[in-house]
């Protein structure tokens, strides 16, 4: 799935050649100490840098390298689904109690950056604001962990996630790269803190920060890896415009940007540098949906709802989008390659993923008609952000207007967008759902009503659906669950279409090829601690 | 003269106790809370809880004409308060970027001097010759350039000329240093800016300028002086330049207020964290008190700008009197 491309470039057009490099090869090289990674950050500012409380990038590309986790995917596979390491830890536990107890050794000896010691109680009092926030604090991700039950440090070293029932979904949800360490007296003096400040114990010590400008950090030479980080120290430079990052990288002013660049920029920069790029790809956790406001006439109506997606042929689709857009690979609603994903044959049972498109439309056809709503004109909302979202907007239109439809696009604002998502004041919006950690149980969480899962926005409750999420999270065989997720699909997609999918997005990452030790991961927020990460130069 | 600026400086009360007051109503009418885009920039669910709390935080929760109140007063003691998004001191905040919009507003005006002024004159001198004509298209071609196209472009061809002569593509520094600091680097970073800007800004200057000339070369006095035998270089000089020089010099001082925080494309092109890119992330994020502040700093500056405008006429014409 992830690919490192050899790249040549001839003529206008760009012609890759495509090698896959396995692993090893990589790790055999060895790592160079010294030098600043100067790199984008495709933001003008992260809102804070609050881990806990932040759910964009901006904020994990710019203070990651300043923390530590507790677990984490493993930094030298991180394109695995299943492969987490311990980072504070010792151990990777075996959870004991019927999968409802997980004991974790920390280690010791770990300082924070004011050189203090980081204790499980520092850890047990992240968590717990990550898992259940006091009054007035917020936490993006508390949802994830509605199986947790307490959170507890017995002593300085130990650190104990008593469940309410095992599932699966738990270690994976543990190592979220946002659940950053922090230092229990700072948290208890005032919860706010680390909003405007920065003080952990990651790989990097924090310099400096110019808002809209940039961030600088320098190695902590007191970290508890031997030999890392490699890199004397790091400069995020903010720039929200794709242009800047893009010449940047060009005129190497800047040798990479973490959250992935349109084909577009990629085949520039091959073009104009040729083997002082390497471009790393990977399927992302990110995709757009298209959800139907269930409030609003005539999306109340399922058959309106299946047309929308029997209207769209995603198969011939997303090799077409994959030229100019983000997105690559057609999936249902887990990521593809997880071992809970679909095969192809599973999908092409779902509306929306019919292998004959003539079919499918002519069936879109009919339920519109019978509908009465044949010819029918909604308005699409999508939000202003050219890649993906206006790309897919553009080619949905499309699709719909062959059966019929006309359908305007109103783009708006990130803010307003959410404002509107917020009060279901639209007919049918582009959504997303951009997870970090592979974790399908709850990420496939998206698609359950508001009620349950307070980012869904579709307006409708379905009290058959949240039953059977819950006996897939309650479920601990793979077999079973991948059975349970294929009915929870098809009801989701098809039977109710509450909401449809399109191409998952991909993740292009064109850097200078100096930069060694990274390694691309399905999702632009793990593996950002840059710890590994070091300059062939 | 001087109880014309004492006049006038006391007028800027009124003045800014308007704009302040325009500001701050039209912020509280654009729809949504900056307690939500804080708490749900993500697109995550808002905790109502927490949404009390930061408004209480950010004084939120008191009656509008308090808030008002305070921020005008506050102005007035120059205390601009925090920053409701970075939680830092605004007065911080816009210190850190007034530098760069000064020094790209400056350098701008002074290309934009150097090229309008002595072009627009030839202009005007050579009128209807293919000099006149050349001009003219510069300066059309000027204005109908936006700026931020001219940007990309010119970041494009450096980057492709460097390629082409040294082998790698060269572009100006995208992380701002002060002058006092290096000044190589900063002249590099700011100088096609800079240029991207001045073009424009020389282009409705030359227009200005030619124009002038060509009315003022046409005044009796222009004719007497060159009736009596003065030299053409002191006639342009002395007699015509300064007479026409009136309305150029009140079209730079609008344009010189304008660019400190109306280079919003520019900065984004270059990606300079100057005051226009500061205001565009002000109104976006709903910050009221930074929005706030940075209006009234562009108030300020235009109408102490217009008040220096007015004083040169004085100069420039001797007949200009101040009651």
């Amino acid at each position: 799935m992830i690919k490192k491309l050899g790249l040549a470039a001839a003529g206008l057009g760009a012609v890759f050649c495509v090698a896959t490099v396995a692993a090893p090869a990589v790790a055999a090289e060895t790592p160079k100490r010294g030098g600043t990674l100067t790199y984008m950050i495709p933001a003008d500012a992260p809102p804070s840098f609050d881990g806990h409380r932040e759910t964009t990038y901006a904020t994990v590309h710019a203070a990651a390298p300043f923390y530590s986790v507790l677990i984490r995917v493993n930094p030298d596979n991180p394109s695995s689904n299943t492969d987490f390491v311990c980072d504070l830890c010792t151990e990777m536990p075996k959870p004991t109690d019927d999968g409802k107890t997980y004991t974790f050794k920390i280690r010791q000896g770990v300082k924070f950056h004011d050189g203090s010691p980081l204790t499980a109680v520092d850890v047990a009092a992240s968590w717990q604001e990550i898992v259940r926030p006091r009054d007035g604090v917020s936490s993006a991700r508390q949802s994830y962990f509605i199986m947790v039950d307490k959170v507890e440090a017995p002593d300085a070293t130990t650190v104990v996630f008593q469940l309410k029932f095992a599932t699966n979904a738990f270690l994976p949800a543990l190592a979220d790269p946002y659940a950053w360490i922090y230092k229990k007296e700072i948290l208890d003096r005032d919860p706010h803190w680390f909003e405007k400040n920065i003080m952990g114990s990651g790989p990097f010590k924090f310099v400096s920060y110019e808002i809209g400008q940039s961030i600088k950090g320098v190695r902590n030479p007191d970290y508890y890896r031997q030999g890392q980080p490699y890199l004397d120290g790091f400069v995020g430079i903010f720039a929200a415009k794709q242009a800047v990052r893009v010449d940047a990288i060009r005129a190497d002013r800047a040798a990479i940007e973490f959250r992935g660049l349109p084909p577009s920029a990629r085949d520039e920069l091959v073009r104009e540098l040729g083997d002082k790029i390497t471009v790393q790809a990977s399927d992302w956790n990110c995709g757009n949906l298209v959800t139907p406001n269930h409030k609003r006439k005539p999306f109340d109506d399922v058959r309106v709802r299946r047309a929308l997606a029997l209207a769209i042929d995603s198969w011939h689709g997303a090799p077409a989008l994959a030229k100019i857009a983000t997105v690559h690979t057609v999936a249902g609603i887990v990521f593809p390659g997880s071992p809970l994903a679909a095969s192809r044959e599973e999908l092409e049972k779902i509306a929306g993923f019919w292998p004959d498109i003539g079919k499918s439309r002519e069936e879109a056809r009919r339920l519109l008609k019978e509908a009465g709503v044949e010819g029918l004109k909604f308005e699409l909302m999508n939000r202003n952000v050219d890649q993906p979202y206006k790309y897919v907007g553009t080619w949905l239109i499309d699709e719909w207007s062959k059966v019929g439809l006309q359908v305007t696009q109103r783009v708006l604002p990130t803010g307003p967008f959410y404002d509107a998502l917020r009060h279901g004041t639209f007919d049918v919006t582009v959504d997303f759902n951009c997870q970090s950690v592979v974790n399908p149980l709850l990420d496939i969480g998206k698609f359950l009503p508001h009620s349950v899962y307070a980012e869904n926005y579709g307006g409708y409750d379905d009290e058959k659906e949240v039953a059977l999420y819950q006996a897939i999270l309650h479920e601990t065989d793979p077999t079973k669950q991948r059975a349970m997720v294929r009915e929870f699909e098809k009801y989701v997609l098809d039977t109710q279409t509450h909401m449809i999918m399109t191409p998952w997005w991909y993740r292009i990452v064109p850097h200078r090829s100096y930069v060694k030790g990274w390694k691309i991961s399905p999702s632009h927020y793990v593996n950002q601690d840059l710890a590994n990460v070091w300059l062939d130069k | 003269m001087y109880r014309y600026i004492v006049n006038r400086v006391l007028l800027l009360i009124p003045t800014l106790i308007g704009a302040a007051a325009l500001v701050f109503v039209l912020m509280r009418l654009i729809p949504g809370d900056i307690c939500v885009v804080r708490l749900g920039s993500g697109g995550g669910s808002v905790d109502p809880r927490a949404v009390a709390v930061c408004h209480a935080e950010l004084g939120l929760d008191r009656p509008l004409i308090l808030q008002f109140l305070d921020f005008v007063w506050g102005f007035f003691r120059l205390d601009f308060g925090i920053s409701m998004w970075s939680g830092k001191p605004v007065a911080e905040e816009i210190a850190a970027r007034l530098p760069i919009s000064l020094e790209i507003a400056v350098v701008a005006t002074v290309v934009a001097i150097l090229i309008a002024i002595p072009l627009g004159t030839v202009s005007a001198l050579k009128q209807n010759s293919w000099i006149d004509h050349v001009v003219r298209t510069v300066a059309i071609a000027g204005i109908a350039t936006p700026s931020f196209w001219l940007g990309i472009v010119s970041i494009l061809v450096v980057l492709d000329i460097s390629h082409a002569i040294f082998g790698a593509p060269w572009m100006p520094p995208i992380d701002y240093v002060p002058f006092w600091q290096d000044p190589l680097r900063n002249l590099s970073m700011v100088i096609l800016p800079a240029l991207t800007v001045g073009y424009r800004y020389s282009a409705v200057t030359m227009r200005m300028t030619r124009s002038a000339m060509l009315e003022v070369l046409r005044e009796d006095y222009i004719r007497t002086a060159r009736a009596k035998g003065l030299l053409e270089r002191l006639i342009i000089n002395r007699h015509a330049l300064k007479n026409a020089l009136l309305p150029v010099v009140t079209l730079i001082g609008i344009e010189f207020a304008f660019l400190i925080g109306g280079l919003v494309v520019t900065e984004q092109v270059f990606n300079l964290n100057g005051v226009g890119r500061l205001f565009v992330l002000a109104v976006q994020n709903q910050d009221y008190t930074l929005t706030q502040a940075l209006v009234m700093l562009t108030v300020t500056i235009f109408v102490f700008t217009n008040l220096a405008v007015d004083l040169l006429y004085a100069w420039l014409d001797p007949r200009i009197r101040f009651g």
